[in-house]
């Protein structure tokens, strides 16, 4: 069975005239189901290498930051002191308090710059395995109760573990396996899916009108839009994850949110991850 | 130090020798804070100070806000006997925005970040003890395309 | 006890340019709660800064002025083992400092 990328995928749900020729994948993995992560890997760096042909693709870790001038210089005027830098701080606090039974989180996660373990999926387990979940199962393991998954706690956690892990790349191993497979597909189907009143796929904005305006905004490629969390958005005032920003970004096309955390959220990072692989990684991060 | 303006100014004036002095030593902050318009406020923090558009005034300010609540604004400028740099955002509830006292220790360049409801002229007003020096820009506040 | 000023700078021909981060959540007063209640103006509104103790800048703050105040100044006149520091006062007269030392 000759398997589509997710760009022809994507071109065909659309229904609009190829803006690029869609390679098929030809199907070299070993499995009856024909998915093929590499290929969809290379399908998208293609289409981000033609659409934006002055951007080094490793730049798009910034986001809209790598081509809207305008934009980039008011947030490299915000880099000289980010505001971030509040919740890294916190996070520090929050990092070296002790649990209960006088263990913590170092005993867990040593000096907190772990986040290029994060996501994988686990095969014992059968399921992609997040930063936010495992801090919470390290709390589990503890004695220690969780912590809400967009609350104001485990957000500085994460700030302070990814500035700690910065500069680390992205290197989600190949899904291989049928949960993994899996669990990349389901992301990468979600990731293709038209959804809400909109009816608009991730897909739609940032990978067929990527770098397109909307309103008064440019729209991002999708590859390198997990590096940099948890973001500290200006329109929050505050730092939020990638979770929440999947179930603000769903709401605002009119769909069915799910929340922080969820298996179709988790599935999604994977995918998206696994998309980035070879970008470093650089949260916290400014954005609008 | 609570000085009733018009009770010393009547005694200067009284004095007739005070013409060199500047009708207004003490801008009132306070009530500059308070003004509710760009015009009031400029009246109760310069009074009558002659005030002109300049273009030695570095005053940079983007063009279209990446988002209201959070707006770089950096003033500098080489005009000498600078006292204050005052910004000012003409469309909020609340034009002062932010004022700066700079002493002879200090250099007449700063930086801050202010919040912007919405589009607006944007002005920095540098002092010194016989005028004030204006710059302007419009600066554009959106909706994020996403809806928000 | 509020949280300290982040204080950061650089010393450059007795020049001292210096940055500072004031985490403060500048509330104007007309913003609402999820509730719906009105969240009280809180807001710092004086910031001063010193070299070894001697006042060298200051500055009044409307309720407008960002969340997490940031304010980059310059100084002159400054030497290696000269402290800066920067104070500010809110509405409600808590206060909170940083300090830098210049190399």
């Amino acid at each position: 069975m000759v398997r589509t990328t997710i760009l022809g995928a994507g071109l065909l749900l659309l229904g609009s005239v190829a803006l690029v020729s869609a390679p098929l994948a030809s199907d070299t993995s070993d499995t009856n189901s024909g998915i093929d992560p590499q290929a969809d890997r290379q399908a998208l760096r293609d289409f981000y290498s033609q659409r934006f042909p002055d951007v080094p693709l490793e730049e798009h870790k910034n986001g809209v930051y790598a081509f809207d001038e305008g934009a980039r210089e008011q947030w490299l005027e915000m880099e000289d002191f980010p505001p971030y830098e509040i919740a890294v701080d916190e996070g520090a606090e929050l990092y070296e308090m002790p649990f209960a039974d006088g263990q913590g989180y170092p005993d867990c996660f040593g000096d907190g710059a772990v986040k290029g373990r994060y996501p994988h999926y686990d095969d014992v387990r059968g399921e992609v395995v997040t930063l936010e979940m495992a801090i919470n199962e390290c709390r589990a393991d503890h004695g220690e109760a969780p912590l809400a998954y967009d609350g104001a706690a485990i957000t500085r956690l994460t700030a302070y573990m990814a500035y700690a892990s910065r500069g680390q790349i992205i290197d989600v191993a190949l899904p291989e396996g049928e949960g993994a497979l899996a669990a990349y597909e389901s992301g990468r189907r979600f990731y293709s899916t038209r959804r809400g009143q909109l009816n608009f796929a991730c897909s739609s904005c940032h990978v067929q009108l990527a770098g397109n305006r909307l309103r008064a905004e440019r729209l991002s490629a999708s590859l390198g839009q997990v590096t940099h969390w948890p973001v500290y958005r200006f329109k929050w005032q505050d730092v939020g994850s990638l979770h929440l920003r999947f179930n603000e970004c769903n709401s605002q096309v009119g769909a069915e949110p799910f929340p922080p955390q969820s298996e179709e959220y988790r599935n999604l990072e994977y995918f998206l991850s696994y998309m980035s692989n070879g970008l470093e990684l650089n949260g916290p991060a400014s954005r609008k | 130090m609570n000085i009733n303006r018009r009770k010393w100014l009547g005694s200067m004036l009284a004095l007739g020798g005070a013409a060199l002095l500047p009708m207004r030593l003490f801008a009132d902050t306070a009530a500059a804070f308070k003004a509710t318009s760009a015009d009031v406020a400029l009246k109760e923090l310069f009074g009558d100070l002659p005030m002109e558009e300049s273009s030695e005034i570095n005053f940079k300010v983007p063009d279209i806000a990446e988002n209201g609540a959070v707006v770089p604004v950096s003033v500098s400028t080489d005009i000498e006997g600078v006292q204050s740099i005052t910004i000012m955002v003409d469309e909020n509830p609340n034009p002062m925005s932010a004022s700066f006292n700079i002493s002879p220790d200090a250099i007449a360049d700063i930086s801050t970040r202010v919040k912007m409801g919405k589009s607006s002229k944007v002005r920095a007003l540098v002092r010194t003890p016989d005028k004030v020096y204006v710059a302007s820009q419009e600066v554009k506040v959106t909706i994020g395309g996403c809806g928000g | 006890m509020a949280a300290q000023v982040k204080i950061r700078g650089k010393l450059k021909d007795g020049v001292a340019q210096v940055k500072s981060l004031m985490p403060h959540p500048m509330e104007t007063g007309t913003q609402r709660d999820p509730a719906g209640n009105l969240i009280p103006a809180h807001y710092i509104d004086k910031v001063t800064c010193y070299r070894n103790d001697q006042e060298v800048l200051s500055a009044d703050f409307g309720a407008s002025v960002s969340k997490d105040p940031y304010f980059a100044f310059k100084v002159k006149n400054c030497s290696p083992g000269d402290v800066i520091k920067v104070t500010w006062v809110d509405n409600k007269g808590e206060t909170s400092s940083g300090e830098l030392v210049l190399k």
